[in-house]
């Protein structure tokens, strides 16, 4: 099977909700060791992204459509460091999806792009206490899982992957980002960018599990 | 041509207001833009209010430096950069994002593109700006010993009490700009603001005026005469 449009489409919706559910969790984290505005800026920027969708008047042909929409709603609404990160990857992994389906090689494709975007605008490596502690092996079980050749389990690979990075961010001291002014007391900390990282892969995974599910046309 | 522009980006709408203000101060034919804040007047950097920024300053024929402050700043003006690239390709080749200190680069580059200076040389006056307005004086000003024909010079007492501080030092490097001369004030590029400031002196110290080329006299007797008035006295 593959991933297309509608999967692309569920994914940014449940990624919205998601977001709204775990909003106030994302605040406290952000509260703990950056400015507090993390959640909230994600859930404004998702929440314009929803409106966005349900004002096209056309459905999009391409998976990458859809993503850049997400870009330039996120990069437009969201004002803190998430608005250009989240942006950039959205905007590069919609630069590498400009189909209307997505086999295995495809989609790490696309998960690659998001991460190299990320790495490129934060100019952050792993070990950081940054969302590219989730994104980095998310894309690495992503591509051990695409062996097989299924978009499918690459995307739920990356969803796991991206929960062991996120829950590795905490004992760490943070050397990039806002938290990085807090030196040694940012240890014993979720990262909410990692968080954050994690509950959209995991959207993007339900999303595909999901199409899966429904019998999405081979 | 129009001077090189300036954008400045900021994560406060009223920090990139002052900011502007300060540069602008001193460079009036300067285009320069702050971009502060999010579109909706909160803290952070806003896509839109500096993509808006970006666009007029990137009209100017001589381009446009970028400065910001914050970590956020500087990606969501990469991010807007990215985006406007694949609208316009020619748009990397006119802007230059410069790593600096907000405040001190930004009135560096803003004398230098009042000076005339193109899009490398604003851009090398605002990242060089830390050493010319740190606490510490910046390391001696290299002599230019290189000089062709008569050398002419003279010694003046400086008048103004604050010596030749901002102000005075743009009002002097623009008045001599235009003459076809080559002036040193104790060794400073008599058209260079940030050298003039770089000197430190104070009222009182007596400095070496030097000047040579078609136009030296003229220059000499234009810079000695400055010098000898307070700065609130010059017209």
């Amino acid at each position: 099977m593959t991933l297309d449009v509608n999967w692309a489409l569920d994914w940014v919706r449940r990624t919205a909700q998601v977001i709204a559910e775990h909003r106030d969790e994302l605040v406290e984290l952000d509260r703990q060791i950056g400015d507090g505005d993390h959640g909230e800026n994600l859930h404004r920027g998702f929440t314009a992204v929803l409106h966005r969708l349900d004002a096209l008047t056309e459905p999009p042909a391409q998976v990458g459509d859809v993503l850049r929409l997400v870009a330039t709603t996120l990069m437009s609404t969201v004002g803190g460091a998430a608005g250009p990160l989240f942006g950039t990857a959205y905007l590069r992994a919609a630069r590498a999806s400009a189909v209307s389906t997505l086999d295995g090689t495809a989609t790490v494709v696309l998960l690659e792009a998001a991460l190299d975007g990320i790495v490129q605008r934060g100019k952050a490596a792993p070990g950081e206490k940054t969302m590219v502690d989730a994104w980095t092996p998310a894309v690495e079980a992503a591509v051990a899982a695409a062996d097989n050749g299924a978009p499918a389990s690459a995307v739920l690979a990356a969803a796991a992957g991206a929960r062991a990075g996120a829950l590795a961010t905490t004992p760490m001291v943070a050397t990039k980002g806002r938290a990085s002014y807090l030196g040694e007391r940012s240890a014993g900390h979720l990262d909410p960018g990692a968080r954050s990282s994690e509950l959209i892969l995991r959207a993007a995974a339900d999303a595909a599990e999901a199409a899966a599910a429904h019998g999405v046309a081979p | 041509m129009s001077p090189v522009a300036l954008v400045l980006v900021s994560h406060s709408r009223a920090l990139a207001a002052g900011a502007a203000e300060l540069a602008g101060q001193m460079a009036p034919d300067v285009l320069v833009l702050p971009a502060g804040g999010t579109s909706d007047g909160r803290l952070g950097t806003g896509f839109d209010v500096v993509e808006a920024a970006v666009l007029r300053a990137g009209a100017a024929p001589a381009g446009a430096v970028l400065l910001s402050d914050l970590g956020s700043a500087a990606m969501t003006a990469e991010t807007v950069l990215e985006m406007l690239s694949e609208r316009d390709a020619t748009l990397p080749s006119r802007l230059r994002m410069v790593d600096a200190p907000f405040v001190e680069g930004a009135v560096a580059a803003a004398v230098a593109a009042q000076s005339g200076a193109d899009l490398d040389g604003v851009a090398r006056a605002a990242a060089g700006a830390a050493g010319f307005f740190g606490a510490q004086p910046p390391a001696k000003l290299p002599r230019s010993t290189a000089c062709a024909g008569t050398v002419v010079r003279a010694l003046v007492v400086l008048a103004d009490p604050h010596g030749l501080h901002a102000r005075p030092a743009a009002a002097l490097a623009a008045r001599l700009a235009p003459l076809d001369a080559d002036v040193r004030i104790d060794g400073a590029d008599g058209r260079s603001v940030l050298e003039l400031m770089s000197l430190r002196t104070v009222g009182g110290h007596e400095v070496q005026v030097e000047a040579w080329g078609p136009a030296a006299e003229r220059a000499l007797t234009l810079a000695v005469a400055a010098l000898r008035t307070p700065a609130e006295r010059w017209t």
